[in-house]
């Protein structure tokens, strides 16, 4: 709850990497579940998810903000997409 | 010359970087703390030094990129100021967007912490002056983020352009997968940007600087800057 109850948004930031760079760590992730015996994984990349409280009602202005924040540190746009998703 | 080398928090390798530059230059550096927002005047050279600065959180150099002595240094670049990055300092640098490309994990996952072989691409830069093209020398990383990424244009420009400034190598200088223990693209390990001022590198050159530490091969880059600068006085 924000000042005056007036209840803050919630919202998600995905990082992922671009299509074509490589994932090492994901690789060894796929590795790892193969061995667990978990079976018909094709392939696993890791991405990042970060869960964002953003304070007021205006969703517009929420998802302009979380662009920026994907833009300017978030994301490193050289190898990383990014989706925001304001919920609530 | 007069150097001045950024202190973030997580940053471990300022000290030994400051040695070196006192050793071989003569003066000692003026440390330079993330949140002033100048950098001394007179400044000649500028060092981002190694480490894990804000523990390497979010991704490697990405918190530290944006700090705010990073507006003065990429000022003082712009106005054609030499600034040398190392390690960390190389992934706060192409973070902070003086350096393209990125650095990302080892291809084979595993932090190396060890002697390489690097051949100096060219010896004509501010940087390599104190080398022979093609001479291979031997220097420490210790890196688990230093494999050299960037695509197919910036690749094509970079070695179009010369400025790939060092490589991993063998003992005898040959480029072999063998000897590229993290997996960087086309086995780079140092790179400058367009205008020649920057660079930035992985290994630590400011480690091999004196006998005590087994070799001086690092010696050269410091002793190549300074030269520069009694040159261009």
């Amino acid at each position: 709850m924000g000042e005056y109850g007036i209840p803050d948004m919630k919202a998600r930031v995905f990082v992922t990497l671009k299509s074509g760079i490589l994932d090492p760590q994901g690789k060894a992730i796929e590795g790892a579940l193969r061995s667990l015996g978990v079976s018909g994984v094709a392939s696993v990349r890791q991405g990042k998810v970060f869960d964002i409280e953003i304070e007021g009602a205006d969703r517009a202005g929420a998802e302009a903000a979380l662009k920026a924040a994907a833009e300017k540190l978030l994301a490193n746009t050289v190898i990383e997409n990014y989706r925001v998703e304001v919920t609530g | 010359m007069q150097s001045a080398v950024l202190v973030f928090p997580g940053i471990n390798r300022e000290r030994d970087m400051a040695r070196a530059l006192r050793l071989i230059s003569g003066r000692a550096p003026t440390m330079v703390w993330h949140a002033d927002t100048t950098l001394p005047p007179g400044t000649d050279l500028v060092v981002i030094p190694g480490g894990f600065a804000y523990g390497d959180y979010l991704r490697c150099g990405a918190i530290a990129a944006r700090s705010p002595i990073m507006a003065a240094v990429r000022a003082f670049a712009a106005k054609g100021g030499l600034v040398l990055a190392v390690c960390n300092g190389f992934q706060i640098a192409c973070e902070a967007g003086l350096l393209p490309g990125v650095l990302m994990r080892n291809t084979q996952l595993r932090f190396i912490c060890r002697d390489v072989y690097l051949r100096v691409e060219r010896s004509d830069t501010p940087f390599t002056r104190g080398y022979n093209a093609g001479q291979v020398i031997r220097v420490p990383v210790a890196h688990g983020e230093g494999n050299y990424i960037a695509d197919g244009e910036t690749m094509a420009r970079l070695e179009g352009d010369g400025r790939v400034l060092f490589r991993y190598a063998s003992p005898d200088g040959m480029i072999d997968p063998d000897w590229n223990h993290n997996g960087a693209m086309n086995a780079i390990a140092g790179i400058i940007n367009d205008r020649g001022n920057v660079l930035g590198m992985m290994p630590h050159p400011e480690n091999h600087v004196e006998a005590a530490m087994g070799r001086t091969d690092g010696r050269g880059l410091f002793a190549g800057l300074v030269d520069y600068f009694k040159q261009a006085a």
